[in-house]
């Protein structure tokens, strides 16, 4: 039966409970959503002690089923004050599958001045310890001393300096196969969170358990053989995604004219081909870095890679199309390296690299900083490691509050988290997503490119109003489903394109736990999640008038399709579950 | 009549080298596919202009048609 082991900060007491009630049957982002809605006051300060960070395992998470080794964390968001479900690779999911654990929840908070504490977790239960020499290291340095005291076989869940500090654009890193803590659960700050718990650590020893059996072994094997098929066949994730990586992306949603470039001014950038996944499958291969490998064990898509620097050495890995663009053409940067740069930077301060592209173009266009100069960018993103210099801080405060402190009013920001790469003004489905998600504009909570763009699941006019609510409000019912499960959100582009996928998905849940799951019950499954992050919402004291694009998108013309945002909010109201 | 061309990601080999092409008017996607000799099977997307076209759209001089396999990411 699964557990979830309660950890209270503030008197180091762990307690442990099966699942049950209304937590019973759920995992990922249905098991974190369900207990920020029940636990959570939805108008507490989100650094206050009644906030909790709360940490899960997909339901499918441990299996040998392809690409189950996801994570969610969740909590009531620093940066945006909605409920946050973010999605992390890395190792650190099927360790907790494998211990049997489906849940971690940490509630209360010391005192300020209180030392940062690891917390252990090994099969013998769970125990907070001081190990003050990573308090205020990146999380390279901190991961790197955590393995040679726990040993390398360990999962390692990390803040950096920014969220030791509750910057708000905080992330939290998890360490990868090659133990480098490029993973990201990097949306809403929820590294502010852990922080403010005095949380630097969290390390996961799955040595000596046994994972929970399966309990039809033959029609679960059965389904996860089909499982593999179906994404192995699938050009895109069985092809495209591993050749290239995500940065495919950039040729194509340029092409489209809708690559964000110079904060949101225009939908080409001139030098797209410099940072296209091209090129930089290209540099790796001139520098014997590694094109493909998986966030976790398991992953047939293998969209990561080892990157390196001009001399040979590693660089950065999960260095993703977001992350391309929101340091690229949304800076007129097209230097690969200061990207690369850029992006290990806010790995090892622990920082969401999409938060943080756009807080640059602030930056920039507060005049802090030039355009396109990566140089400029590196060395004022550095200052965040100091938590006494101020313009550190501001910077690591994210979009919002950067505008807000340099008198800028030209903020790509959705319940101040920031748009990322898909100009909504010629994307428009992934724009209502980004209006209406419970989480803030997010490409991942509803990614309708894959029907504007992509001709995945359909076809659909990004330009236009025709079917673009109605597929917004669809992808963000089956994402949510998709997340509970631990699945790999890429897998959506085979699942979209083939038939018997859902079916499959639901033999795998119904021959793991031994209960009649059906096609229908995902799409349930996704409703369940979205009803509890909308109420939460609502009585945060969200209305419809949070559920719009900043004014510039329904203002200004995007070039080349001159093409403006549309929607209202009432409209758009059609996109959201009802509560 | 001339147009640009692009292909990307496993497609790019079949770029011209100048990036132009020269047709008669009147032409279509699925000619220049023949053209440069690309496989049809190999082909998921043609944006002309930066929008979605069909294989039988009619091409106007100066046009930008963008070749492209199946691609994702995110």
């Amino acid at each position: 039966m699964a557990r979830l082991l309660r950890i209270n900060t503030k008197t180091k007491k762990v307690t442990e409970e099966e699942l049950a009630g209304e937590y019973a049957g759920l995992g990922g982002r249905g098991l974190t959503s369900r207990v920020v809605r029940k636990e959570v006051p939805p108008t507490c300060h989100p650094l206050s002690a009644r906030n909790k960070l709360v940490v899960a395992a997909g339901l499918l998470t441990g299996t040998t089923a392809a690409n189950t080794g996801r994570l969610s964390v969740g909590g009531k968001s620093p940066l945006t004050g909605t409920i946050k479900e973010s999605n992390a690779g890395g190792t650190f999911s099927q360790k907790l599958a494998k211990l049997d654990i489906m849940g971690l929840v940490l509630e209360d908070k010391p005192d300020r001045d209180a030392p940062f504490q690891t917390l252990f977790i090994n099969k013998d239960g769970a125990q907070l310890m001081e190990v003050p020499e990573i308090t205020g290291l990146g999380t390279y340095d901190a991961s790197a001393r955590l393995f040679d005291k726990f040993g390398k076989k360990v999962g390692i869940m990390v803040i950096g300096p920014a969220g030791e500090n509750s910057r708000l654009a905080s992330s939290i890193q998890f360490t990868d196969p090659k133990g480098n803590p490029s993973r990201a659960a990097g949306r809403g700050g929820l590294g502010a969170l852990m922080g403010s718990k005095k949380i630097k650590a969290i390390v996961i020893d799955s040595e000596g358990s046994r994972a929970p059996e399966v309990a039809d072994k033959e029609a679960f094997k059965a389904a996860a053989k089909r499982w593999a098929e179906i994404l192995v066949n699938h050009p895109v994730t069985g092809q495209g995604l591993p050749s290239y990586g995500t940065s495919i992306l950039i040729n194509i949603i340029n092409e489209a004219g809708t690559l964000p470039t110079k904060n949101f001014r225009d939908g080409r950038f001139d030098r797209a081909a410099d940072i296209s996944g091209e090129k930089m499958v290209e540099l790796i291969n001139q520098r014997k870095g590694v094109a493909k490998e998986g966030c976790h064990a398991g992953c047939v898509i293998q969209c990561s890679q080892k990157y390196c620097d001009e001399n040979g050495e590693y660089l950065t890995s999960g260095f993703e199309y977001e992350t391309v663009w929101a340091f690229g053409s949304n800076l007129l940067i097209s230097d690969m390296d200061h990207i690369a740069r850029l992006d290990r930077l806010c790995d090892d301060l622990g920082l969401d690299t999409i938060e943080t592209g756009t807080t640059l173009a602030m930056a920039m266009e507060g005049g802090v900083i030039p355009w396109g100069d990566g140089q400029a960018a590196v060395d004022l993103l550095k200052r965040v490691y100091d938590p006494k210099d101020y313009l550190g801080s501001i910077i690591g405060n994210g979009t919002s509050f950067t505008a807000e402190a340099l008198g800028v009013d030209r903020v790509p920001v959705v319940k101040k988290q920031s748009l990322p790469a898909y100009d909504p003004r010629a994307a428009k489905g992934v724009g209502v997503t980004y209006a209406t998600t419970p989480m803030g504009a997010d490409h991942t909570a509803g990614y309708a490119i894959c029907q504007n763009i992509l001709k995945v699941g359909g076809d659909i006019d990004p330009l236009g109003k025709e079917g673009n609510i109605e597929v917004s409000k669809n992808l963000q019912i089956a994402t949510a489903a998709v997340d509970a499960t631990g699945f790999c959100l890429f897998v959506a582009f085979a699942v979209l394109d083939t038939d018997d996928s859902l079916d499959t998905i639901a033999k795998l849940i119904s021959s793991r736990f031994g209960i009649q799951f059906t096609a229908d019950d995902i799409a349930k499954t996704g409703i369940e999640i979205l009803k509890d992050e909308y109420s939460f919402n609502r009585d945060a004291g969200f209305t419809v008038a949070h559920d719009q694009l900043p004014d510039f998108f329904i203002n200004e013309e995007l070039p080349p399709h001159k093409v403006k945002w549309d929607f209202t909010a009432e409209e758009m109201q059609k996109a959201k579950v009802e509560i | 009549m001339k147009i640009q061309v692009s292909c990307f990601a496993t497609l790019s080999k079949y770029t011209p080298e100048d990036g132009q092409v020269e047709l008669e008017e009147g032409a279509t996607p699925d000619l220049v596919l023949d053209r440069l000799l690309i496989p049809r099977e190999e082909v998921k997307i043609v944006f002309i202009n930066g929008q979605h076209a069909g294989m039988n759209a009619v091409l106007k001089h100066g046009d930008r048609l963008g070749i492209f396999p199946a691609i994702g990411g995110g």
